[in-house]
């Protein structure tokens, strides 16, 4: 027998009991995890990918590569997330009356939490992230972001936060303390587990990931933008994703600072948000939320700016009101942040409170009204062309419109006390998330895949995603709305009342038209990966109008190799009305940053930390704090961090796509 | 926002004459530093002088005097050492700026008002040190 | 750069490639901007925690309350030592900008000096609260005293770090490009330090001990 203490300082917390091997749900996804992982890594290692995976892809500073990698990443987590979502519809079709389901309730509130968790945090989040990190520097005429390395650091600070997630799958446990990790639930006595410690370090890494990210973009967009584009010359999608990465600088602190008290209330005994001693749990929802409500802003602005650009593509039309467009993201950037009580109405702050909120709330509506009617006519006596990213456009004004009514019901104080907390509730917010930033996100894939590739996304699987997601979200989410005004509380692992579950059957067969919808996805990737060759397409397959389709598809690393010089909103339908040239020569040589594996090294770092952390193996975590510091010093030594690509390479490069597209 | 100077020039990295390479950031004289020390020496002399020696008799006035000495000192701060001024960096610094202020303005008057609202209408929660 | 200029209007076929060498990169012009962005998003940090300070200041849960524990001549003491390093920073930058490497490792030398005796004495006086009893976890208030000056006095301590680096880094390379970037970048991060201390003496100490 070993000693105890020493076992203790080695391992902290952790022993045989934290692996949860009596979970046969967990063993077998474990089993699949572990096989799949090992054909994964087995297939790279017998094709010798790893030195091409290393020096391209994970040490890249070039956004349209961190881009790319941001989308896989929201992709893998995507089916994590949904495979949540797909337990928690089952057992609740099943679990009425005396039938108690197939989870138990330890379980089944960690699969709510993470399902929330990660959707927000880790699909939704990198997608937005990724599409931006891809679209907006080409868009803009730049060559890079402002800060290469700091791009690649962010990405990967996402991926550790990304890992300790998915570890807790298997390693302990995640939290059951709902998505944003409700006090009292996640305070220490409620819950001694690794649960919320899990939560907080995931979080607080990626959260610092996307934070810097949000100062990359921000300062990308305000100092590298093409000569002779104005702010009023942006396109809409920059514009987009310039408020809502402010909006990610201004509150991502107040949420680290937030899970920074939980910590220490955790990790110290400190009292912010313990019930006694004078700490006030409320502080900690008040804090949450005013990170909470922007943060649905810092999804869905940039997706309306995606929605946008493909509207007055598919329209052929510029688009309808760019100045009101601009002004009304501008004003939700600020709105948004005079809206957070609304979340918690009931909490009793009292009728001159909730009255503030509720008004706020209801006038945030007017600017996002205003952007729909602009949609609409753009497309009003448009020709529009209803290619797959189109679709979605559509989908999304159908679904989206309905959502935020239900928003504006729910911002009436006195609904909301019968509202609060119900499926309702539940119901609208998937709705303006799956209908608003779901569909655009995929509608932006479907927009630039040919874009980044080269070649088009299969059209009829296309299709089936397409209706899998558009059917099975109404299937699912209507029966929800009606459970939820008939008082159906969320987070319920078990019903008494037998009348409801046909409800929750046909929540269930929703679910199960939307996993056609996620197959269709990975299916269309892949034929349209394996019939490449007949779907590829020229550079500006759509007809785009902004700068991006002003370069090659795919982009040669260094973007454009003489930059553009913009005269008009629509800068490349400009430039193709007037009849621009490329130069074909008098290439110059390009300055370009250098890759680097600091990012990864830090961030897989801060994972080790974060684990050692949350299983109190605290030499651990020293040592990779101590680790992290210092590589972080040590990185500030070298001052050799770019190269210039010789004008013959350019030429070199430029000569071969021209040949090409001949 | 669309503010006229944010273009061509805006992309070369900063306004007119500026020396590489912040881009135009002020870096203030000497006598600029000598002068904001001294503003600021008597800006934290005065309130902590103030409330040590409880020179005027009102709490009231005296917390009102301190906090707008201290309002004072953090303007001649971030103009002094942090030379803002709404020339550098063609005014994002000065937009950027203005912005935060609101926001904190928001966080910090926000949470205080929901909190206090919370705490008279639901129960003392902290009526026991009081 | 008029060849840039967007003008279509006067005849001329307009320009829509730039054929020039574009001496100004990327990397240079963002550093300064994009640091002070960062800096907003720091006193975010610190505004969050003044608001929970401010909720929970009088939380004292029986506990001691700020006139009982705080000791007003440290507190202005300390003031003393952070604002004297302000401006030895500010000549650092002076320095700097004259381009005397010596001079400048010199006043950052001594501004680190200063910061050193800063953290020196807020540690005496946490040490000295915790020993009377008045630990962060005593109550809520103390909470909130605790993380919001220990989060300053954190920063500080970082700039300490940051300061020890540049040192070495004007001694390997002198004021070299980059050097002076970083230089620029510290002292603002220095400054707004400043800038947080103000409203930590005003709200935390000065008003603690008036109420």
């Amino acid at each position: 027998m070993f000693n105890e203490t020493v076992l203790k300082t080695i391992f902290g917390r952790l022993s045989f009991e934290s692996f949860p091997i009596h979970e046969p749900i967990l063993l077998v996804t474990f089993a699949g995890v572990v096989v799949l992982g090992l054909a994964i890594v087995g297939a790279i290692t017998k094709y010798k990918l790893w030195g091409y995976l290393w020096t391209e892809w994970f040490t890249s500073v070039d956004h349209k590569k961190i881009g790319i990698m941001y989308i896989i990443l929201g992709i893998i987590m995507l089916l994590r997330g949904f495979a949540d979502a797909v337990m928690m519809r089952t057992q609740q079709a099943l679990s009425f009356g005396a039938n108690e389901g197939y989870l138990n309730a330890h379980h089944y509130d960690q699969i709510f939490t993470a399902h929330g968790t990660i959707m927000i945090f880790f699909v939704a989040i990198p997608l937005v992230v990724g599409l931006i990190n891809y679209v907006m520097p080409l868009q803009i005429g730049a060559r890079d972001v402002a800060f290469p390395f700091l791009n690649n650091f962010s990405f990967w600070l996402t991926v550790a936060g990304a890992l300790l997630v998915m570890v807790s799958l298997f390693v302990g446990e995640f939290s059951r303390a709902g998505w944003l990790n409700y006090v009292p639930v996640s305070n220490l006595q409620n819950s001694p587990d690794t649960g919320p410690d899990y939560y907080l370090w995931a979080l607080q890494i990626a959260g610092i990931g996307t934070t810097l990210s949000g100062i990359n973009m921000v300062v990308t967009i305000i100092k590298m933008r093409a000569p002779g584009m104005t702010m009023m010359k942006l396109p809409v999608f920059c514009w987009t994703a310039l408020c809502s990465n402010v909006l990610v600088i201004a509150i991502f602190p107040i949420l680290t600072a937030a899970f920074t008290m939980l910590m220490l209330d955790r990790y110290l005994g400190f009292n912010f948000f313990t019930n006694d001693l004078g700490g006030n749990p409320m502080m900690y929802w008040n804090l949450v939320w005013i990170w909470g409500h922007p943060e649905v802003y810092v999804l869905i602005l940039p997706i309306f700016g995606v929605y946008s650009e493909i509207t007055s593509t598919f329209t052929g039309k510029r688009l309808f009101g760019y100045s009101s467009m601009v002004y009304a993201t501008v004003v939700i950037t600020i709105l948004s942040f005079l809206v957070w009580l609304h979340h918690f109405f009931t909490m009793g702050s009292g009728a001159s409170v909730n009255s503030f909120f509720g008004i706020a709330t209801m006038v945030i509506s007017i600017p996002t009204g205003a952007k729909i009617f602009n949609w609409l006519f753009t497309m009003y006596r448009g020709q529009i062309r209803f290619e797959l990213p189109m679709q979605w456009v559509v989908a999304f004004l159908l679904t989206f419109v309905v959502g935020g009514m239900t928003g504006v019901m729910l911002a009436i104080p006195p609904a909301d006390f019968v509202l609060h907390n119900s499926l309702f509730l539940v119901a609208h917010f998937h709705n303006v998330i799956i209908g608003g930033v779901v569909f655009g996100l995929f509608a932006g894939i479907d927009y630039w895949f040919p874009k980044a590739f080269g070649f088009k996304l299969d059209p009829f699987w296309g299709r089936i995603h397409f209706w899998g997601w558009v059917i099975g979200y109404w299937v699912a989410w209507t029966p929800m709305y009606v459970a939820g005004l008939m008082g159906v509380t969320r987070r319920l692992r078990h019903l008494d009342d037998a009348t409801l579950q046909p409800l929750f059957v046909i929540a269930a067969i929703g679910v199960a038209i939307i996993a056609v919808g996620i197959a269709a996805f990975i299916i269309q990737i892949v034929v349209s990966i394996i019939n490449r060759d007949k779907l590829r397409v020229g550079d500006d397959p759509w007809n785009g109008r902004t700068l991006e389709w002003a370069t090659s598809s795919p982009p040669p690393a260094y973007n454009f190799a003489f930059t553009p010089v913009v005269h008009d909103l629509d800068a490349w339908h400009d430039m193709k009305e007037r009849g621009s040239k490329v130069p074909d020569s008098g290439f110059l040589p390009i300055h370009m940053p250098r890759n680097t594996g600091t990012g990864v090294i830090l961030s897989g770092l801060a994972a080790v930390l974060g684990f050692a952390m949350v299983w109190y193996i605290w030499w651990l975590a020293g040592l990779s704090f101590v680790a992290m510091i210092g590589y972080g010093i040590f990185h500030t030594f070298n001052y050799n961090r770019d190269y210039h690509i010789p004008a013959e390479d350019v030429a070199e490069t430029e000569r071969k796509h021209a040949l090409a597209g001949a | 926002m669309s503010a006229p100077h944010a273009h061509t020039r805006d992309h070369a990295g900063g306004h007119d004459g500026a020396p590489p390479p912040d881009g135009g950031h002020g870096h203030g004289s000497r006598r600029g530093y000598v002068m904001g020390f001294l503003l600021s020496a008597v800006l934290t002399a005065i309130p902590f002088w103030l409330v040590m020696s409880g020179a005027i008799a009102s709490v009231q006035a005296t917390a009102i005097i301190v906090v707008a000495l201290a309002f004072v000192q953090i303007i001649v701060h971030t103009y002094f050492f942090l030379h803002l001024n709404p020339k550098a960096e063609g005014g994002w610094t000065m937009l950027a700026f203005i912005f935060t202020v609101i926001i904190i303005a928001i966080v910090i008057a926000g949470s205080l008002w929901i909190m206090f609202h919370l705490n008279s209408n639901m129960m003392p929660m902290d009526g026991m040190g009081m | 750069m008029t060849t840039l200029s967007p003008t279509a209007e006067d005849g001329a076929p307009p320009v829509f490639y730039q054929t020039e060498a574009d001496e100004h990169d990327h990397s240079a012009g963002g550093t300064t901007l994009g640091f002070w962005i960062y800096l907003m998003s720091d006193a975010l940090i610190f505004a969050t925690l003044f608001a929970t300070y401010g909720v929970l200041s009088t939380s004292y849960a029986g506990g001691p309350a700020p006139s009982q524990i705080f000791d007003l001549k440290l507190v202005a003491l300390n003031t003393a030592m952070l604002l004297i390093s302000s401006i030895t920073c500010g000549m650092a930058m002076i320095a700097m900008e004259q381009g005397q490497v010596r001079s400048t490792q010199l006043w950052l030398a001594i501004t680190g000096l200063f910061g050193a005796a800063f953290i020196g004495i807020e540690l005496y006086e946490f040490t000295e609260l915790i020993h009377e009893g008045a630990t962060p976890m005593r109550s809520g208030f103390l909470s909130g005293f605790f993380t919001l000056v220990g989060t300053h006095g954190l920063h500080v301590f970082s700039g300490l770090i940051w300061i020890c680096v540049m040192l070495v880094q004007l001694g390997q390379r002198g004021l070299v490009m980059e050097n002076r970037r970083r230089l620029m970048c510290l002292s603002m991060f220095w400054h707004l330090l400043d800038v947080v201390w103000i409203g930590v003496f005003t709200f935390v100490y000065l008003l603690g001990v008036l109420r």
